[in-house]
C-alpha cells in the first residue's frame, strides 16, 4: 500500500512539471504561420509564391498543413490557440466560418477591388487561391483507345468493364449520379433540392454500388489507378498530371461534367498578424505572381488579368480552359451547408445495405 | 493498515501526515487532469444535451415558445416576437446561430430563415402567423412551429434522441426516423463488433508470442520485444497503406497465392471488413502483447515443473497452473485494445469499404465538417455510456481470478 503510494508520488511529479511548462511557454513570437493542404499543391504555393513574398518583403512564413474541416479553426479560436494566421479553406467551411466571426472580413479595395477577380473568387471573408475540379480519371496504359467520356461511360460497365473509385461522400458522388441518370448540368441541384431527386440519385447509385470502391483521401487515388484496382476513378486532375509529368505515368481525364471549385485564403479572426497576413494575400493574389502557379499545378486562376495573361499551354489540363467546360457544374456550397447533415446521413445508411 | 484501531495516535498523525504530502504531490497531476480533460470533456458532453443558439440570438422568442402548449399554430403574438428578433438578429449577424440549430432539426430551416429575415427586412409585414405565412408557406406548418418548440431550450432530447435514430414528431411523441435516415443505431453496433474481433484477434495471435517472450532467455527476448514495438516508430497512416499494398487485387500476397496456385481468381482482401480487421488487428496488437508479457513474465518456472512432477500433463499443467494465472494480464490487453478500437476511425477509411465505417467517424464528421457539435457530443456521449460499463465489468473479471 505504501510502496504503491510512493510509486504514485514519484510518479506526479514529472506529471505537474511538464503541466507547469506546458501552461506558460506561450508568449514565444512566432513567423507568420500560413496554412495549406500539403502535397504537391503546398509545394506549389510555396515555390509560386511563399518564396518570393519572403525575398521581396523579408518577411518570414511559417508553413503548416491541414486536410481542412472548420471545425479545427471554431476549436482554436475558442480555445484561444493564435498559432494559424492565413489558411487555404474550401466553400463551405468559408461561409460556416464567416458566419460565426472565425475569419476576418477582407479589406477588397487593397487586393484590387471585387473586380479584379472571376465572381466565385470573391467572398466577405475570403479571395480564390485556386479553381479546381472533380472529373474522370484514368490509366491510358489499362483502357486503351479514347476511353470514357462522360458520366453515363463511368456508369457503363459492360462497355469498360471493372471496378469505379468515388470519393465516400455524398457531395459530388449524388451530382454525378445525376448526370450520368442524363440530368443537365443546370438541372443538377434544383432536381436535389427536391426529395424525388435525391431518390433518383440514390437509385442511379444502386444501379453502380457493387462496382465502387470507395476512397477517403484524395491521395489515394493516383495508386487506385496505378494498380489496377480501379478501372476509373472520380478524381482531381492535378495529382494525376504531376504523376504524369513526374513519374511517367499515363494517367488521362475526361472534363465533360466536371463540377469546379474554388479554395480560398482567409485570414483567422484571432491572427495576432494581420496586417502581414493581408500583405501576404495581396501578394498571392498580384496576376504576376498567380501566373507562376499553373507552372508547378495544373489549376485554375482565380485573378481575371492572370487568366488572360497565361501561356495558353498551361491552360490545357485547367478549368480556366473554355474547351474543359462542356456540361460543367459549379459546386453549391451553400446547397452542401444546408443539405450535408441529412444526406450523409442517407448515404453512409446506404452504404451499408 | 493506517488508521486501523491498535495504532497508536502518533502513528495515526504521522501517517496522517504523509497522506497529506502524498496528496499535495499527486495534486497537481488531478489538477491537470481536471482542467485539462475532465473539464473540456464534459463541457463538450454537455452541448449534447443543451440548446442554447435559439435562446442566445431569439431570447423573447425562446421564452413564448417555451410558454406555448405546442398545439398546432401558435398564436400571433408569438409571431410578432419573432418578426421584430429575426430582424435584430439579421443586424447582429446572430442568424446563422438558429438557422443551423433549426436546419439540424428540419432540413431547409437555414435558407427559410435567411430568406424570412430579409423579407422581413425588405418590409414585408410580420404581425401575425398568416404574414409569415406569405413570406414562405412553411410558416403555416405546425411542424415547423414544433422544431422551434424543441430548440427552444435550455434542456433538449433532441441529439440523444437522434444518435439512437429517433426523433420527437409534432405532438411531441418519439419516433423512429425514416429508415433511409437511421444509421446511427447500425454504426454503433458496427463499432462494437469490429472492436471486439479485433481483440479477440490480437488475444489468438499475441498470447503465443507474450509466450515464446516470456519464456526466452533475455539475450533472446528483448530484441524480439523490439520486433513488437517496432510498428509503434512508424505512423499510423504508413502502415495502413502498406497493408493496402500488400493486400490490393494486384497486390503482393494475391500474386503469390495465384503464382502458387492456391487460388484461381484475386481474393478480395482490403476495401472490406477483411482489410479492417487485418490492419486494425496489426496496429494494436503491441498493446495486448506488452501487458501479458508482463504477466507472464511474473510467474515462476517452477510451477509448471511442480505440476509435472506431481503428474500432470503438459497440457493440463497449462490450463490448470499457467493459464488461469495469465487471465489479469490478457483482459487487461483485450480491455486496452478493446477501447482503442473503438475509437479507431482512420484505419477503416482507408482500408474499409462502405459498410465498415466506425462511429468516430461520424464524430469527426460532424466536429468538423458540419459544425454540428450538439450531434458530436450525443454520439460521443453514446460511445462513453457503453464503454464505462465495460470497464466496470473488466475491473471485476480481472478482481475474481485468484491471483
Amino acid at each position: 500500500m505504501t510502496g504503491l503510494r510512493r510509486l504514485l508520488a514519484w510518479l506526479a511529479l514529472p506529471a505537474a512539471l511538464i503541466g507547469l511548462t506546458g501552461c506558460s511557454g506561450e508568449s514565444e513570437p512566432r513567423p507568420l504561420t500560413v496554412v495549406g493542404w500539403g502535397g504537391s499543391s503546398q509545394e506549389a504555393h510555396r515555390r509560386a509564391y511563399w518564396q518570393s513574398f519572403t525575398r521581396a518583403t523579408g518577411i518570414r512564413l511559417q508553413e503548416d498543413t491541414w486536410h481542412g474541416g472548420v471545425g479545427v479553426i471554431r476549436t482554436k479560436v475558442l480555445g484561444g490557440d493564435t498559432s494559424w494566421d492565413v489558411v487555404q479553406v474550401e466553400t463551405e467551411d468559408l461561409i460556416l466560418g464567416c458566419e460565426e466571426g472565425l475569419f476576418e472580413p477582407l479589406e477588397w479595395s487593397s487586393l484590387g477591388g471585387r473586380d479584379a477577380f472571376i465572381p466565385t473568387a470573391v467572398h466577405d471573408c475570403g479571395v480564390g487561391a485556386m479553381l479546381w475540379s472533380y472529373l474522370i480519371g484514368w490509366d491510358g496504359d489499362r483502357i486503351e483507345g479514347p476511353g470514357p467520356r462522360t458520366w453515363a461511360d463511368f456508369w457503363d460497365v459492360e462497355r469498360f468493364p471493372g471496378r469505379r473509385g468515388m470519393r465516400r461522400t455524398p457531395k459530388y458522388t449524388l451530382e454525378f449520379a445525376l448526370m450520368a441518370d442524363g440530368v443537365p448540368a443546370s438541372q443538377v441541384y434544383p432536381t436535389l433540392r427536391t426529395p424525388a431527386g435525391i431518390d433518383r440519385a440514390f437509385r442511379k447509385l444502386d444501379a453502380l454500388k457493387p462496382n465502387v470502391v470507395w476512397w477517403s483521401s484524395i491521395s489515394q487515388v493516383p495508386d487506385l489507378l496505378g494498380s489496377g484496382e480501379v478501372a476509373m476513378s472520380v478524381t482531381s486532375p492535378g495529382r494525376l498530371i504531376v504523376a504524369n509529368r513526374t513519374e511517367g505515368r499515363n494517367f488521362r481525364v475526361s472534363w465533360d461534367g466536371n463540377i469546379y471549385a474554388v479554395d480560398y485564403w482567409v485570414i483567422l479572426s484571432n491572427s495576432p498578424r494581420k496586417a502581414e497576413a493581408a500583405q501576404l494575400l495581396r501578394h498571392m493574389t498580384l496576376p504576376e505572381n498567380q501566373m507562376r502557379l499553373p507552372q508547378y499545378i495544373p489549376t485554375g486562376l482565380t485573378s481575371r488579368r492572370a487568366g488572360e495573361l497565361i501561356d495558353p499551354r498551361l491552360r490545357l489540363d485547367t478549368p480556366s480552359d473554355p474547351n474543359n467546360m462542356t456540361n460543367a457544374l459549379e459546386l453549391d456550397a451553400n446547397f452542401w451547408v444546408e443539405y450535408g447533415d441529412q444526406l450523409t446521413q442517407r448515404f453512409n445508411a446506404w452504404l451499408a445495405h | 493498515m493506517p488508521g486501523s484501531p491498535i495504532e497508536p495516535a502518533a502513528g495515526r498523525r504521522r501517517s496522517g501526515a504523509k497522506r497529506g504530502w502524498t496528496f499535495a504531490l499527486v495534486a497537481p497531476l488531478l489538477l491537470f487532469l481536471a482542467i485539462g480533460f475532465l473539464a473540456p470533456v464534459l463541457l463538450m458532453m454537455a452541448r449534447g444535451v443543451t440548446d442554447h443558439e435559439l435562446a442566445t440570438a431569439w431570447p423573447l422568442t425562446a421564452e413564448a415558445l417555451r410558454e406555448w402548449d405546442g398545439r398546432g399554430l401558435p398564436d400571433d403574438g408569438l409571431a410578432r416576437i419573432l418578426g421584430t428578433e429575426m430582424r435584430a438578429s439579421r443586424q447582429a449577424a446572430t442568424l446563422n446561430l438558429v438557422a443551423n440549430r433549426l436546419n439540424y432539426d428540419r432540413v431547409g430551416s437555414r435558407s427559410l430563415v435567411y430568406a424570412t429575415a430579409a423579407a422581413i427586412e425588405e418590409g414585408a409585414p410580420a404581425e401575425s402567423v398568416a404574414d409569415l405565412a406569405r413570406i414562405d408557406p412553411r410558416w403555416g406548418e405546425p411542424a415547423q412551429w414544433a422544431t422551434m418548440r424543441h430548440a427552444a431550450g435550455p434542456l433538449t432530447s433532441f441529439y440523444l434522441l437522434a444518435s439512437v435514430d429517433r426523433r420527437l414528431n409534432a405532438d411531441g411523441r418519439i419516433e423512429r426516423v425514416e429508415p433511409e435516415q437511421a444509421v446511427f443505431v447500425e454504426i454503433l453496433l458496427r463499432t462494437f463488433k469490429i472492436s471486439a474481433v479485433v481483440a479477440l484477434l490480437c488475444a489468438l495471435l499475441g498470447y503465443p508470442v507474450a509466450y515464446l517472450l516470456a519464456s526466452l532467455p533475455a539475450r533472446w527476448a528483448n530484441p524480439l520485444l523490439i520486433l513488437v514495438l517496432l510498428p509503434f516508430w512508424t505512423s499510423a497512416l504508413v502502415r495502413t497503406t502498406a497493408w493496402v499494398v500488400l493486400l490490393q487485387t494486384e497486390g503482393v500476397l494475391n500474386n503469390l497465392l495465384l503464382d502458387v496456385g492456391l487460388i484461381e481468381a484475386p481474393l478480395a482482401l482490403v476495401y472490406n471488413r477483411i482489410g479492417v480487421y487485418i490492419a486494425m488487428t496489426h496496429v494494436l496488437l503491441p498493446f495486448l502483447v506488452l501487458p501479458l508479457y508482463g504477466v507472464m513474465k511474473s510467474i515462476p518456472a517452477a510451477e509448471m515443473r511442480a505440476a509435472s512432477s506431481l503428474g500432470a500433463t503438459p497440457a493440463a499443467a497449462f490450463l490448470k497452473v499457467y493459464f488461469p494465472q495469465t487471465v489479469p494480464g490478457l483482459a487487461a490487453g483485450m480491455i486496452i485494445v478493446f477501447t482503442l478500437a473503438l475509437g479507431y476511425y482512420i484505419t477503416p477509411a482507408l482500408v474499409g469499404g462502405g459498410g465498415d465505417q466506425m462511429l468516430s467517424g461520424s464524430i469527426a464528421f460532424y466536429t468538423n465538417q458540419t459544425l454540428n457539435w450538439g450531434m458530436a457530443a450525443a454520439l460521443s456521449l453514446l460511445l462513453l455510456l457503453p464503454l464505462a460499463l465495460m470497464l466496470f465489468a473488466g475491473r471485476y473479471l480481472v478482481r475474481t481470478v485468484p491471483a
